[in-house]
């Protein structure tokens, strides 16, 4: 019977203004029932304020065989990363 | 009629949670599919967190020092106060949920209208438990629509399930003399104004469903008071036996 339904993948906001994250997937043959599964499955112990659900097929990913071109031109490029500054105590988390 | 109406009346609602709880959970590892066996394990631990609440109370107000495990696990049947709906055997997964359903429509506005209640303990725990009864009758609505309008066989099932189980849905709403009383004192809502709101909320689910309810059926009464039908005793046996077998045994 599973075999029947779509694949969905789960994401869940642990808490407010922290973004989604993906927790993982579940079976649903639509996406009203891949919420109610996601908070059956993925909130039992209280980790979520927010489910978002995405049919798994609707997810464009980048290809593994283009790694190289797609991520090593960064690797060299420390200074892309904002180590330089010092950030204020009062900004808090970035 | 007992000299302790709210002792009664708490270990009606402790009851239906138990027993519904100790047959939903009697799934975990059987459903038909991952998402749907989580989803009835989570169902059955909250109704047995909300037999705890209201056996825990009632052991509190009877004053004989009984816990809610006392009253769970060694009370013989006729003390067992469940509606016989409750108690009715599984079947296949349609059927769980058809029972399902016919209880959340009934429990969700009986918890709805107990936060009102003149107690303020039963208040509490209505308060406390009402969310969860919501989503479970979110969940029942949802899927009881889903199978009715479904495919031939699962409206055929359903529907067999609903003319099975129709008939012990009437002694959730029909008033006994423990009820008449709490209800005078504001403890318990009017059942005749709970029956009419199940009786228009399962309409409108039904219809949708494309599912017929039974006419004319005799409406099957006693487990209130202590009369339960023949599968209660082996649901009883299983669920007891680890303490009557080693009376006091703890981990």
């Amino acid at each position: 019977m599973s075999n029947e339904w779509p694949l969905w993948e789960v994401f869940i906001r642990g808490r407010h203004g922290l973004s989604h994250r993906h927790v993982g997937s579940l079976h649903a043959p639509d996406a009203e029932m891949a919420v109610n599964h996601a908070r059956d499955v993925y909130t039992r112990r209280n980790e979520g304020v927010s489910i978002w659900v995405v049919k798994a097929g609707d997810i464009t990913a980048s290809a593994p065989s283009e790694k190289g071109p797609l991520f090593e031109p960064a690797n060299t490029k420390v200074y892309r990363h904002p180590t330089f500054f010092d950030i204020p105590d009062e900004v808090g988390r970035m | 009629m007992t000299d302790n109406p709210t002792f009664e009346f708490a270990v009606r609602m402790g009851d239906n949670c138990l027993i519904l709880g100790q047959r939903v959970s009697a799934w975990c590892g059987h459903a038909p599919i991952l998402e749907e066996d989580i989803a009835l394990a989570n169902t059955a631990l909250d109704l047995i967190g909300q037999t705890k609440l209201w056996l825990g109370f009632a052991g509190e107000i009877e004053g004989k020092g009984r816990s809610a495990d006392d009253l769970a696990f060694l009370r013989d049947g006729r003390e067992f106060k469940n509606g016989l709906l409750v108690e009715q055997p599984n079947h296949d997964f349609g059927h769980t949920l058809m029972r399902q359903f016919l209880f959340d429509a009934w429990h969700h506005p009986m918890l709805t209208a107990l936060k009102a209640s003149s107690d303020t303990r039963i208040a509490e725990i209505a308060e406390k438990s009402v969310k969860e009864a919501a989503y479970h009758l979110d969940r029942s609505t949802d899927l009881v629509i889903r199978l009715g309008d479904g495919s031939e066989e699962s409206h055929r099932r359903m529907q067999d399930s609903l003319d099975t189980l129709w008939q012990y849905t009437g002694e959730l709403v029909t008033p006994d003399a423990i009820d008449s009383t709490l209800g005078e004192q504001k403890v318990t809502p009017d059942l005749s104004v709970l029956k009419a709101q199940y009786s228009d909320y399962i309409i409108s689910v039904f219809d949708e469903a494309t599912l017929t309810i039974p006419t004319n059926a005799y409406m099957q009464k006693g487990g209130k008071t202590g009369l339960h039908s023949e599968a209660f005793g082996l649901l009883l046996a299983e669920m007891q036996h680890l303490q009557r077998a080693y009376p006091g045994v703890s981990w």
